[in-house]
């Protein structure tokens, strides 16, 4: 399938996508209330994008951007979905019930990003202590991946 | 993550059916790594298995955000430190990637003998856990014998024995050894010779076969919805080897099979890791004879600065898909870096293969989906 055909197709089910084709894969970045009829339509015919293997958060400071990679096992025609997430409240809807592998990776991304994934079946820290560590100060938010976050206990800038 | 008291608490607490909550790990021996897994049991049958993780979480992706791209590949190789050599080539790879270097011809090849040496000795030393888990101890000396002269070509080559550290961008740090295709060839010698050994020793074994076949069943729509790769999805017939999909290195120049095994149970996927073993041995058979003359590096400048943009580099690792996500501002660090690492996925699939089960058929269903904790923690 040609970048084309995959544009036509995302477009007639979310017609305010906006494309980027500078990178190695199509990107694509739509609005966080499209994502998941967008999705449903993506994992069924024709463009069969079964198999979710990268999803993760970027910090741009004044927003933050959800990267999802998605290929398909029988058409290996990679592609990148992008949601921009407003920083203070950022809330999008879980995709842990059309591909399984997204309710350990939303997990991750709630707690270094503190990202909402509405109705997650699970959203709990899996990787952090649950209770914040001494010494910080955790009423503005602790975020460990996003780009204001200073730890003074543990340096790790260098 | 539980406190002591807690802990105590949970594992005497029944549930309202009868259920018990079993604390495995996080130091149990069949993990091989701090591995924390709240069971909760009827029985003998396992009802749920939750994963506690972060127990060596070292924050490898914060602290690569303020690693140049020289410094961040000496990271990933504490990450899957089984196959330290694979993900220094992944960031090779995508630093290459980004700056658009030209890799030497004799770079690739080395790169490429080295990479399928290591992820032989990751499935010998995976054979050998996996055996003493399951109750047999000689596979464990049988396949640590010929993993140590991997380790020992590794220590002649590299000067280390884990953590080789001997991809740079553009090449290798320095040349091979001069006894290095002499030392790979002994040892090609030697693995077909013995590689019988194992398969008298295990693979016929008929309490291995009771203890595996059958257990911890997964399907390909599952392997693939859970994001599962390397061994474990193509023990249940997905095919998803980036050496074929997207080749890298020298491996659109040699000849091998992708293993595939339909059953996806724990024996299919002992059974992909040993032929998988015995196609790395070809990849090697061809490419040492004919590794090119000529440089070992490439030139480069002594800061590397990737273009403004974003770069995906997917390599296949002993373990499945290792992926490295880097945005770039253009500066001399990342700004943003996400390893996607195999042993999360395969991990996240453990619940849903192991429910129903006995607890006793958790360690081969664990075993063969070949966890390495500090990979899942990064």
């Amino acid at each position: 399938m040609t970048n084309e055909e995959i544009k036509a197709y995302i477009s007639s089910h979310a017609p305010e996508a906006t494309f980027d084709e500078t990178g190695e894969w199509l990107n694509i970045t739509v609005d966080a209330n499209s994502l998941k009829s967008l999705t449903t339509a993506l994992l069924g015919q024709p463009m069969e994008m079964n198999y979710l293997f990268n999803l993760t958060c970027v910090d741009w400071k004044n927003h933050l951007t959800m990267v999802y990679h998605l290929s398909s096992t029988i058409h290996r025609h990679p592609i990148v979905l992008k949601v921009n997430l407003d920083r203070n409240t950022p809330s999008i809807e879980t995709l842990c019930f059309t591909w399984r592998t997204a309710e350990m990776l939303e997990r991750e991304v709630f707690e270094m990003f503190g990202v909402q994934f509405l109705n997650h079946p699970d959203l709990r820290n899996l990787i952090l202590e649950e209770e914040t560590p001494k010494g910080i100060d955790a009423s503005k938010g602790y975020w460990p991946l996003r780009k204001d976050f200073e730890d003074p206990i543990n340096m790790i800038k260098l | 993550m539980y406190n002591q008291t807690e802990i105590i608490k949970d594992t005497t607490e029944l549930g309202p059916e009868g259920e018990l909550v079993v604390n495995m790990g996080p130091q149990h021996p069949a993990t091989h790594g701090v591995l924390h897994l709240v069971v909760t049991l009827n029985g003998e049958t396992i009802k749920k298995i939750e994963p506690h993780l972060g127990y060596i979480h070292r924050s490898i992706e914060k602290m690569c955000e303020s690693l140049t791209y020289r410094q961040f590949i000496y990271v990933t190789s504490r990450m899957d430190y089984l196959s330290s050599h694979i993900n220094n080539t992944a960031c090779a790879l995508l630093v290459e990637k980004g700056m658009q270097i030209e890799v030497p011809e004799r770079a690739k090849v080395v790169r490429t003998i080295l990479n399928e040496l290591t992820r032989i000795a990751s499935h010998e030393l995976w054979i050998g856990a996996m055996a003493m888990d399951l109750g047999a101890f000689t596979p464990f000396f049988y396949a640590f014998r010929e993993r140590e002269m991997i380790t020992e070509i590794m220590e002649d080559t590299c000067g280390a024995r884990l953590t080789m550290n001997y991809i740079v961008p553009s090449g290798l740090m320095y040349d091979i050894h001069p006894e290095f295709q002499t030392k790979v060839k002994a040892f090609i010698k030697q693995f077909k010779e013995k590689v019988t050994e194992y398969e008298d020793l295990v693979t016929g074994n008929i309490i291995f076969q009771s203890r595996t076949k059958g257990v911890g069943v997964l399907t390909p729509e599952d392997a693939i919805s859970y994001g599962c790769s390397g061994p474990v999805a193509r023990a249940s017939g997905v095919s998803c080897d980036m050496r074929k999909i997207a080749p890298y290195d020298a491996y659109d120049k040699v000849e091998f099979d992708e293993i595939i095994e339909t059953a996806g149970d724990s024996f299919a996927r002992y059974m992909v890791r040993v032929k998988e073993m015995n196609q790395s041995i070809r990849i090697i058979e061809q490419l040492i004879d004919n590794i090119p003359e000529g440089d070992f590096v490439g030139k480069t400048k002594n800061v590397l600065k990737l273009n403004k943009g974003e770069f995906y580099q997917r390599v296949e690792t002993a373990r499945g898909e290792l992926g490295v996500y880097v945005v770039s501002e253009g500066g001399t660090t990342p700004y943003r870096i996400k390893f996607r690492s195999p042993g999360f996925s395969n991990l996240s699939v453990l619940d849903h293969i192991a429910n129903g089960s006995k607890i006793g058929d958790l360690m081969a269903t664990m075993g063969t989906l070949d966890l390495v904790i500090p990979d899942i923690d990064r």
